[in-house]
Parts: C-alpha cells; structure tokens; sequence
C-alpha cells in the first residue's frame, strides 16, 4: 500500500496552491463573485492553459489522463482557496458526460473547447420534486419529425447563465422514477422555448432554474442512446462526489487552522483563547473530524475504478462522513470565533456557506447512509 | 497513491491465514468463540506458538527476532489474527518492556530478558499509576533509595493488569525528590518473588479480577536492574506511551466484533422476523462501520507516514481516541442488542462452567464486557490526557 502522491501530483498541487496564493486574495474573489457571471473567465482560460480542466479525459479527448486522485489533488486544493470557477459543474458533471457518450462531433464542438477553457457547459438534472432521486425525472422529450420536443423544469442550474449549451435528462419513456427511460440531450441556451430565472446561490455560486417550453431540439443533440442515460448520470454524479467530498476536505483544513490562528490572537480574561482547555479540547475534535474525512478521501479515491459496489459502499461513506464532518468542523469553527465569526467581514464565514452546500449536495448524509445500508 | 494487495501481499496474507488454520489449537478457539475467559496457560500455549514461528514480536528490529515486515505486511497479520479470534496477548513484555530494554537497556539486561520475553518464560506486569497518581503520572511518589548496590522500595501501585500472573514488574519510581517532578522518575525492573511485594485484587463493576494493588515495603531490588541513568525514567515513560497508543485502537478485532454483531442481529428474534429489520438500529450499526472504516484508514496513514519518518509520534493519540470510543461504542450496541438477556449476571465461572447459559450463547458476555470496557477511555493515558498531548504537540497549543 502507498498513500504517496507521484512528484505530479505534487507539481500540480504546488501549482494550484501558487495560483491561489497570486491570483485569488478574497478581495479578488470578492470581485469575481460580483461580476455578472459570478466568476473569471481569464482565471478559467488559465486553468484550460494549466491542464486543470483536462485532467480527467483521455488524451483521446484531448485530456490528460488523470484519475480520481488527480481529481482529489485539484478540488481538495481548489477547496482550499474556495475557488468558484464551475469545475464541478462543467467538467467533473457535463464533461464526464460528454466523454462518456459524445459522438466524435459532440466531442469536437463541445467537449474540446470546454477543455481549453472556451466554453462552459452546464448540467440540468434536478427537479423541484427529485431530492436526490437520480431517477426521478418529469421533464419529458417526445419525438417530433426532425428530433425531439423537450417540456419541464430544472432546479439549481449551477452556471447556466454562463453556458452557451446546456445537457438536459428528460423522460422519453417509463414512469416518473424508473432507471429506464431517461435520455439526455443538448440544449442551446438561447433556444425558443428555454427560459432561465437566475440567482445568486448562498455560497457565491450562480445557479438558475431553467423552464423548457415546447423547445425543439434536432436528432443530434441526443446523447448516447435513447432511454438509456441513467447510468451514464449516475457516474457523472459519483465523480462530481468524489470531487465536492475532496474540495470539503480542503475546506475543512483550512477552517481548522484559521480557527487555531484566530485562538492564538484573541485575548479574553488576560489569556489567549487557544490557552483555555475547554476550547483546545475541542479544536482536536475538529482535528480528528478532519483526518476521519481525509482517510476515508483517500480510501475513496483509491476505489473509484473497482467493482460498482465497492465503489458506492466507499461513496457513501465518504458522503456521509463529509456531512457529519463538515457540520461539526463548520459550526464549531463559527462558535471558536466568536461574534466575529458571523460577520460578512472574516473569511472563516464564507468558508462555513460552502462547506454547509456540499452538505446536502449529490445527497446528504442520511442519504448516503441509506444508500450505505442498502448496499 | 495505491492502496491495493500486490500479489506478494496476497501470498502473504494466504500464508499467514494457512499458519492460523493449521496451528490454532482447537480447544483455544472453542473457549474464545463462546467468550470463556482463558488462563494463562491458554495465552502462553500461543505465544510460544508464535514465538516458535518468529512472528511474536513482530514490530522488534529483525537481529532481535523482529520479522522485518513492511507495514502493509503487519497490517495484514493483524487483520488475519483478529478474524481468526486469536488470543489477545499480554502487550507489557513484547510491546512495552521489550522495546524499553533494547533501546535503552545495559546487555546484561538485554541478554537476560528479551529471550524470556520472547518464549514467554517471564510474564511483565506495568508498575505505573499510584492511588495518588492517575492522569498526573509524574506526581508519583513509590520511593527508591539507593542503598550500596541496591534500592530499597516502598509505595503502591495501582489499575496494575494481571499482577497476579506477571513474573516481574517494570516499575516508575521516584529516585530524586527535589528538583521538577519529572527529573526525579527513573525506571525500575523488579522480580515480583522478592520479599515485600504483595498483590491485592481489585474487583472491578463486571464482577472480574483483572486489575490489582501492588504493595512494596522495603523491596531491595539490584542496582543493575536500573534501565538508563536515574531521572530517565520519564523519557522512557513517554517513549513507551507512543508505543503502547498505537495498538491500543484495537481495529482488527472491531472490524470482526462488528461482523459478529451483524451475524448476531439475525439470530435474535423480534415479533415474526429479526433485529436485523428494525432499521433504526442497523443504522447505528452502518455508522459505527463508517467511523471504523476511517478510522482503519486514519491507522493506515499513520503507519505509512511512520514508516517514512521514524517513531510514532502524537498522532497516535489521535488512533487512542478513536479506537477506544468504538470500542465503547460497539460494547454498548451489544447491549442493546441483547435487550433484557444483558440482564442476568453472569461470573467468570458461570461463563467456563458447563452448564448452558441464560438466554442465547452470545447473550452472557456483553454486559460485563460493556462495564469492563468502560476502561479504554481511561487507560493508557485517559482520553482527556490524548486531547492534550493532540493541543499541544500537533496543534501547537
């Protein structure tokens, strides 16, 4: 067994950390966060130009070859700086699908220059009703002379409003919840039909909900076959976990030492607070909450490419650590703060948003354990 | 990063598990599967079983009779041990006095005692808290005075496990009683037939005698049988904690004690079906088996960046913690298992006698385990003492 890192991984993780470091202070990122798409296109550029972004798709694909610990390594530091450029949604959802089932054209017109940082693309696949069901889709396709008639609606777009094209699941045969049955389409975002109502999300992020309104797609924008999409979704989402499970982990360090280093500074009763055993005892506790999350990270990425049910078994107890884990460590460190740790001011703040939506992202803990028990 | 088995660890693993099979002695596994409190001749019979196939002290520097495994390797013996049910052995000769003496023993010490320890001849007990001396273990105040070539003890140990079995104790004594109270500790071999030392039992909540009182009144123990210089004896005493936390989160036997739960919640009938479909206690079991999962994980990091960087160090507090609070954990989801079958009290007599039991098999054993096990958290240095070595040493507090 070797928990190593190869001296790549270390380069890459060295890189992101510099990037960080030069061109993402939090007044930086105040401003990208301000700005009308909620994030950086020069900063995404430079990631396409750094090999971020193709780090997870072949070299067929214009990729690097990477795999899940190449993935660990860029979103449990990218948690670090609390990036919000749309990795996740664009390239751990949407170009993982796009890997998976696009068609040598599909590939070239969307994957490619999503690669090199041209284009974002996002993922359309909640439902008001869904929760974290993958399969419970409404949205439905029916075939038309010249391709397909979408109807419904999408919940918590992230970045639609800065995606061109959208992937879209829509039922095109079965019942609202079955497996079978769901297909998955592109869809111009401009296209008669599609209407978006964007937000601000409560971590920084951009989402919307998108409305399809008779939207007529042509037979080319289907994905892979018909009916059968789900499990090309599923993978999608168990990547994009395996990601958001390694940004929170970024995350979580970097709260634990703020916390430690605001202990170290602030004085009460003539004492720094770190000096007050009460509140030592309990920054172990994160401490040990944050290294039960990172051993079950790594255990995680190691076993993403065995058999599907080691590979879920992992997930799901991955998942459900990171919610145990980052509501402990994230209030815990707001409560270490003090008054200050409310205010819009400290960054400990911004960090306990986004740690508290990867909680309930791609399912919560009492899901993951459901899945766990059920596995 | 890779966390798999090659194929050399594979044949390992089958090696270790064949050695098991074909020289577990049946009658010892038969009283460990019922949950038979076993003697020592029990214990010693496989000590000298591992001994004899030079996989006892597995951890030692390979000259000295260590294997020389790598971790993956250690890893993998231990997991295959604890599967099996293997006896528990006795960690104060191999684990804890055994290291003492080879790295900071005289060679007369070496040559006499690490053989015994190895074949089992010599059984070590732990001479370290004192009725006054708990958490605060360098307040101890068991006194040695030099007198010619000897020391003349007096004081009292107490919490001291299976002294009433153990051959010689390994003692903290106070040498210097003037300057810090560290500097003043210095560490003490001791042969527990010399005149003066007497064992007393405490009896503990499950009813067991397990741990004792251990008197000395003017014990005259040889100048010779001081390891290191006087006043070392808290350098040792640290040393030896780090050593003695890394076992001590017990996963292997977890992993199959949770196996074993899971298997008993079938068996225990619950209206027409069993425990196992009352699912709000199968998911205190699923996250009990998450937390030992990453715990197990936790263990395995800490190895590795051991390997790579000498000693354990304060993380092992860290796997002190976590272990023990499973430990307890599972203890008390055994319990409730059970239900009202916790209830009756069964002795240690009661559990080796033959006649049958009261309720299921599985039944007798788990409600003094739970009270004995209270235990963990408060041995090998209390849970509160780990979260301050934790705050001070790896937080920097």
């Amino acid at each position: 067994m070797d928990f190593s890192l190869t001296e790549e991984q270390q380069l890459l993780q060295d890189s992101i950390n510099q990037f960080i470091e030069r061109e993402y202070t939090f007044d930086d990122r105040k401003k990208f966060l301000d700005s009308e798409k909620g994030f950086n296109e020069e900063n995404w550029k430079t990631f396409g130009s750094l090999g971020w972004l193709g780090m997870p798709f072949s070299e067929d694909d214009g990729g690097y070859n990477g795999g899940p610990v190449d993935v660990m390594v860029i979103m449990e530091n990218l948690g670090k700086g609390l990036i919000v450029e749309p990795y996740v949604p664009s390239i751990l959802l949407s170009g993982k699908i796009l890997a998976d089932l696009g068609s040598d054209d599909q590939k070239s017109n969307y994957l490619h220059p999503m690669i090199s940082g041209e284009k974002i693309i996002s993922f359309a696949y909640i439902e008001p009703q869904s929760r974290f069901n993958l399969s419970d889709c409404l949205t439905k396709a029916t075939v038309s002379d010249d391709g397909y008639v979408l109807d419904g609606y999408k919940a918590l777009v992230h970045n639609a409003s800065a995606s061109d094209t959208l992937i879209v699941s829509a039922r095109t045969s079965g019942n609202q919840c079955d497996e079978k049955g769901i297909s998955l389409f592109l869809v111009d975002a401009n296209a008669n039909g599609v209407s978006l109502r964007n937000y601000s999300t409560i971590d920084g992020g951009k989402a919307s909900e998108l409305t399809l309104e008779n939207v007529t797609v042509s037979k080319d924008s289907l994905l892979g076959e018909i009916d059968e999409g789900f499990s090309t979704i599923d993978n999608a989402i168990d990547l994009a976990t395996l990601g958001i499970c390694a940004e929170a982990v970024g995350i979580m360090g970097k709260m634990n030492e703020m916390t430690l280093e605001y202990t170290k500074t602030r004085e009460q009763f003539e004492q720094k607070l770190s000096q007050f055993q009460a509140l030592q005892h309990r920054m172990v506790d994160n401490f040990m909450h944050y290294e039960q999350s990172k051993s079950l990270l790594v255990m995680c990425a190691a076993k993403m490419n065995d058999n599907t049910e080691d590979k879920k078994k992992a997930l799901a107890s991955l998942k459900y650590q990171i919610g145990l884990s980052g509501k402990h460590i994230g209030e815990e460190s707001i409560q270490l703060h003090g008054g200050m740790g409310v205010t819009d001011e400290m960054h400990i703040g911004h960090y306990f948003k986004r740690l508290t939506t990867i909680r309930t992202l791609y399912g919560n803990s009492d899901y993951h354990l459901s899945n766990y028990a059920s596995l | 990063m890779n966390l798999s088995f090659s194929k050399e660890d594979q044949e390992f693993q089958q090696e270790v598990r064949s050695f098991i099979e074909q020289n577990y002695p049946s009658e010892i596994k038969e009283k460990q599967d019922q949950g038979i409190p076993l003697s020592k001749e029990d214990t010693v019979k496989w000590h000298k079983i591992l001994n004899d196939k030079g996989w006892l002290a597995v951890n030692w520097p390979e000259e000295l009779g260590g294997t020389g495994w790598t971790i993956t390797q250690k890893h993998i013996f231990q997991n295959e041990l604890a599967a099996a049910n293997t006896p528990t052995l006795m960690p104060f000769g191999v684990n804890m006095c055994g290291p003492v003496i080879y790295t900071f023993g005289s060679d007369e010490q070496k040559e006499f005692h690490l053989p015994k320890i190895l074949n089992g001849d010599i059984w070590w007990c732990q001479g370290y808290s004192e009725p006054g001396s708990g958490s605060d273990l360098a307040s101890l105040k068991t006194k040695a005075e030099k007198k010619g070539d000897v020391y003349v003890v007096n004081g009292a140990k107490t919490w001291t496990t299976l002294a009433q079995h153990a051959d010689w104790i390994f003692c903290l004594v106070r040498t210097d009683g003037s300057g810090k109270k560290q500097e003043g500790i210095s560490f003490l071999l001791i042969d527990m037939k010399t005149p003066g030392v007497e064992v007393k039992p405490i009896i503990t909540i499950d009813g067991t005698h397990e741990v004792n009182m251990v008197y000395f009144d003017n014990v005259e123990v040889p100048v010779t049988n001081l390891v290191g210089e006087e006043g070392f004896g808290w350098s040792i005493a640290k040393f030896l904690l780090a050593h003695e936390r890394t076992g001590i989160a017990g996963i292997p036997s977890l992993k199959r004690e949770l196996d074993r739960l899971r298997d008993i919640t079938t068996q225990i009938q619950v209206g027409e079906g069993s425990l196992k479909d009352d699912a709000m206690f199968m998911s205190k079991l699923d996250r009990l088996e998450i937390k030992l999962t990453a715990a197990e994980y936790t263990e395995l990091r800490t190895l590795a960046a051991m390997s790579a960087g000498g000693h354990p160090g304060p993380e092992s507090s860290i796997l002190k913690i976590l272990g023990t609070d499973l430990q307890q954990e599972l203890s008390d989801l055994f319990v409730e298992a059970v239900g009202y079958y916790a209830h009756p009290f069964m002795t240690e007599e009661d559990l080796a006698s033959n006649e049958s039991r009261i309720g299921p098999d599985f039944a007798a054993p788990v409600m003094p385990h739970y009270l004995n096990y209270r235990k963990v958290s408060i041995y090998g240095g209390s849970n509160e003492i780990q979260r301050n070595v934790i705050a001070k040493a790896v937080l920097g507090l």
